[in-house]
């Protein structure tokens, strides 16, 4: 049995160790309220944007244009969207390997990752995958800003012929307590996105300035900004409610850990007594 | 017709900017200055950088536009914008400072992507300094 001195030395230890988690789970509760805020924020923009292609594609039927066509797939990019500090649980890893998974599936040499966040540029560079860029210190404060260079750099390699596909993966915000990594094709524009809400909405004849291909060439770029900026908020989102969550957990097992040792330090507390006792009975005995 | 009215929302990635029931909107499109009305027929066009005033009554409000577009149906007009500010949003200086730099950027060429960029800042620039007078 260990003495009463290591076990009150491990108590401390522990008992520090829960402050600091307690206090990390104080500090991501703060900023996932604020990241929700901004989520409520920027639904709105997204959602005006996609109404307005889906009535574009519904009443334009054959509209061909360069976002939208299906090509051959030979390069394909991957934005990844994951934190830069860990401690956050299963978080990083999640969304990491889901995009893996995508990736196992086609030829590695054709494959290129576009990484936010320091977690996911580690863990792509390290099996080997090529780093198209990474981008650190934003996924915790993102800004449309961020988001419309990405889409600036992805488009032009769009355009170019030097990527036929570009996917998103990040973490969908549920609940504080339950965030699912998702995996988005952004490019070529996936039709069915649009569809459902385009059937409820009543065609209305509208004019287009200056011309439907003219407004979906500005819009769709703008759509994928969008998509990418909310992607990067839920995931900011995410990171703090899994942190969170990792957090509260680590606090709660800290709690167990110094319940089980203080049972351990009374018990040999109890035996140094009762030893001590039965010495000096024994020792009063041998004098009689 | 007289007094109808109609809804106006400005929209940007980051808030809601402006929601409210107005007379006339006149704003800058690529394709040159727009006024609507209410009743208007169904548009959508893509705005350039510039100003938009909003008549509700006697009052007159302006405010910056930063590229977007603008969905027009004859009960509202829904601008959904890069960005927005009213005129004591704008930080002068700052707006200064883009122009200063970015007509720098101008005189020296480089290559075209970095031509249309300054060209974007200078206007950026100049169109908030614009604005920026109506405070006084």
């Amino acid at each position: 049995m260990a003495s009463m001195r290591d076990i009150k030395r491990r108590i401390k230890s522990v008992n520090s160790t829960s402050q600091i988690t307690k206090a990390m789970k104080l500090v991501s509760t703060v900023k996932m309220q604020k990241a929700r805020r901004d989520l409520e924020t920027t639904r709105p923009f997204f959602n005006i944007v996609q109404n307005t292609i889906s009535s574009i594609m519904s009443s334009t039927k054959g509209i061909s244009h360069p976002y939208l066509e299906q090509r051959e797939i030979k390069k394909t990019i991957y934005i990844v969207i994951a934190s830069d500090r860990g401690l956050a649980g299963g978080y990083n890893n999640n969304v990491c390997k889901l995009a893996l998974e995508h990736m196992e599936k086609g030829n590695k040499n054709d494959i290129e990752v576009l990484t936010i966040g320091r977690k996911a540029r580690d863990f792509f560079d390290r099996r080997g995958y090529k780093i198209y860029n990474s981008y650190l210190g934003l996924s915790e404060n993102p800004q449309y800003s961020n988001a419309r260079e990405i889409e600036e750099s992805i488009m032009q390699l769009y355009l170019e012929g030097k990527v036929d596909s570009v996917y998103l993966v990040y973490t969908t915000f549920k609940s504080t307590i339950e965030q699912k990594p998702v995996l988005k094709r952004l490019l070529p524009v996936d039709n069915s996105d649009f569809k459902d809400e385009s059937k409820e909405q009543k065609r209305t004849l509208m004019i287009y300035e200056p011309s439907p291909e003219g407004v979906l060439d500005y819009i769709i770029p703008r759509y994928i900004a969008s998509v990418i900026y909310g992607a990067m908020i839920e995931a900011a989102a995410s990171e703090q409610g899994a942190r969170m969550t990792a957090m509260d957990s680590a606090t709660e097992n800290a709690k167990e850990i110094i319940d089980d040792l203080t049972l351990h330090y009374n018990r040999a507390r109890q035996a140094a007594i009762t030893q001590e006792i039965t010495e000096i009975v024994g020792g009063a005995e041998a004098l009689k | 017709m007289a007094n109808k009215k109609t809804l106006l929302k400005i929209i940007t990635p980051e808030k809601n900017f402006f929601d409210e029931e107005v007379d006339m909107a006149i704003f800058r499109t690529i394709e040159g200055d727009m006024g609507v009305l209410p009743g208007h027929t169904p548009l959508t066009t893509i705005l350039s950088i510039g100003i938009i005033k909003i008549k509700q009554g006697e009052q007159e409000k302006k405010a910056t536009l930063i590229g977007g577009f603008a969905e027009i149906q004859p009960d509202r007009i829904t601008i959904l914008a890069d960005a927005a500010e009213w005129p004591d949003e704008i930080d002068k200086e700052r707006a200064e400072a883009a122009k200063r730099r970015a007509e720098e950027r101008l005189a020296i060429k480089t290559a075209d992507i970095n031509i249309a960029r300054a060209e974007a800042a200078l206007k950026r620039a100049l169109v908030r300094l614009e604005l920026s007078q109506y405070t006084d």
